[in-house]
């Protein structure tokens, strides 16, 4: 057996002859923070449930931890964070955390100060009632640390915050993984995943259709970098015509090209003088990059 | 394993008290044995029976209408509630065994109505007691009256549990608690009466309709309690309950019993079967 937290080789899963998840394969090393990318529908949740041992698979086979999905020793080495998961709103922070320790057979004294780690160490006798919901979001992720849990399973956990709560999310994720845990979380807000995450997985109509770091998955993809050339008025007709290509959009002109011929282009442009008032570089983001890979499938298919 | 199931009943204790659940309860309990015992039992006053235990036989009849109802509202939620709430996903994904959730539900749920019984009716004891209008032997009664409502409440906690195992939907599983209540307490007595007042002294009212009484807890549950008071034939027409029965009453009981841990059990099978 390898060292990996968490294999998957070849899962399937058909919903009433929907296929939920189609022949995926990954393996998730130790220290690892991975991000699984898909749609809405795309099969992420039903991965994780396979994962948890939720749900049965069809075939395929998952290894948590080196045991089967949902048994004891898997359970014991995992946390989950599911979506949009509403605690009892008459229990206090620390009641939750109590509760969640308690079923896990932690110390909840040592439980408690995760309260503290995750800022909410002051809210902790008030009701989650009263908590708002990026304060929530962090009492989930508390939960899902006790016990120095192995493999991380967080679903969106980063969906409906505000950008400064969905930073604290993503500084507390590398902090766990600091620790040697796994943590796979599952978004479909993907601007902000660039340089959280080690590793990102795509998933589209269940299919796995990336599996790579993003410079590498960037270059796979070979999306053109894309400049925007803002001209002085009247000259854009001028600047499109002297560098050869471009769509004119009334004082600016865009055009694409490699990162080879980026250097080249960009001299091209300076020379133009002062016809040229500023140049936008844009390489292609995250989102480009993804929609890139959730369209090949689709062509295909 | 058991700190497991006294976590899961202690979460359950908390959220009653918090959420006013028992405090509620206990006043709907409290409110109508009082009224009861005070108005419902002055023409009975001179009849020379321990006040107690006149009020005993009302409060069965109360219980039956109210302590399903009861049991039913606090279990409806227990199952599809947390699927809703996202949280049975997290708790299921801790070292804990479906049927550890469900022990621990059960306890936990039976503690809010053991206290609110105890509350509720204890106070109409108390009541009667200082008035000087009832006696230590009434008190047996009285034990025996809350005993049973909790073994009442626990039949019904189990087919709440089971109708919110197979609902998806928490509208779906109140309305079908609601359905539950009306089916066993009213339309199911409703029934049996229809049949026996078509055919008084037939096959039916001698053979089947006895029985038909077993199988329902709250039929059983009011059976046993007004024959196992003895000054039944004293109290509102149930002259002789005992004496007309081809079955030794206790049998009523052991069919509380027997229901409670036959729907329990289901309710354990198709706990195991749900995906969260």
């Amino acid at each position: 057996m390898t060292n990996s937290t968490l294999s998957v080789q070849s899962l399937t899963k058909r919903f009433k002859g929907n296929i939920a998840v189609d022949r995926v394969s990954f393996e998730l090393k130790p220290g690892e923070r991975v991000a699984l990318l898909g749609h809405n529908g795309a099969g992420k949740t039903t991965l994780f449930k396979m994962v948890l041992g939720f749900l049965r698979r069809d075939s395929g086979d998952v290894s948590v931890l080196g045991c089967a999905p949902g048994s004891n020793p898997a359970r014991q080495g995992t946390a989950y964070l599911p979506e949009s998961v509403a605690f009892s709103s008459a229990l206090t922070g620390e009641e939750v955390i109590r509760f969640y320790a308690r079923l896990k057979g932690e110390p909840s004294a040592r439980s408690l100060e995760l309260l503290e780690q995750v800022g909410l160490a002051d809210a902790s006798k008030r009701r989650v009632g009263t908590y708002s919901k990026g304060m929530r979001q962090r009492l989930g992720l508390a939960q899902a640390l006790i016990g120095n849990p192995k493999l991380v399973l967080l679903d969106e956990p980063t969906t409906g915050l505000d950008p400064i709560s969905r930073q604290n999310v993503y500084q507390l994720i590398g902090e766990i993984a600091q620790k040697g845990a796994t943590v796979l979380l599952s978004s479909h807000a993907l601007t902000e995943l660039e340089a959280r995450t080690d590793r990102i997985l795509i998933l589209s109509k269940g299919q796995l259709v990336a599996d790579d770091e993003l410079g590498k998955l960037r270059a796979q993809a070979g999306l053109p970098i894309r400049l925007k050339v803002w001209t002085k008025p009247g000259a854009a007709q001028e600047v499109a015509a002297q560098l050869g290509a471009g769509r004119m959009n009334g004082r600016s002109v865009e055009l694409d090209c490699g990162t080879d011929d980026k250097v080249r282009k960009l001299s091209a442009i300076s020379a133009l003088g002062n016809l040229v008032e500023d140049v936008d570089v844009h390489p292609p983001s995250l989102d480009d990059v993804y929609r890139h890979f959730s369209n090949t499938v689709q062509k295909e298919a | 394993m058991v700190s497991r199931i006294l976590t899961i009943a202690q979460q359950e204790l908390r959220i009653g008290i918090r959420n006013r659940w028992i405090l509620l309860a206990t006043l709907i309990l409290a409110f109508f044995s009082l009224a009861l015992a005070l108005l419902g039992s002055a023409p009975a006053g001179t009849l020379g029976v321990d006040r107690l235990t006149i009020t005993v036989a009302s409060l069965a009849s109360l219980s039956v209408y109210l302590v399903p109802l009861i049991a039913l509202l606090l279990a409806f939620d227990a199952v599809c509630g947390e699927i809703e709430r996202g949280t049975l996903l997290m708790t299921f994904s801790c070292p804990i065994s479906r049927t550890e959730f469900l022990l621990g539900k059960t306890i936990g749920h039976t503690l809010v109505l053991t206290i609110a019984l105890v509350a509720g009716y204890g106070l109409t004891a108390a009541v009667l007691l200082t008035m000087g209008t009832g006696s230590l032997s009434g008190l047996a009664d009285f034990a025996r009256l809350v005993a049973t409502s909790v073994l009442l409440g626990i039949c019904f906690l189990a087919i709440g549990y089971v109708l919110s195992s197979l609902t998806r939907q928490l509208g779906t599983a109140a309305a079908a608690a609601i359905a539950a209540w009306l089916l066993f307490v009213v339309l199911y007595d409703l029934a049996l009466l229809g049949a026996l007042v078509a055919n008084p002294s037939g096959f039916f009212a001698s053979h089947v309709f006895p029985y038909a009484i077993l199988l329902n807890p709250a039929d059983a549950f009011r059976l046993f309690n007004l024959a196992a008071l003895g000054a039944s034939d004293l109290v509102g027409g149930m002259s002789g309950v005992s004496e007309t029965l081809p079955f030794d009453p206790t049998l009523a009981f052991i069919s509380l019993l027997a229901f409670a841990a036959i729907v329990l059990t289901a309710s354990a099978i198709l706990i195991r079967r749900i995906t969260p």
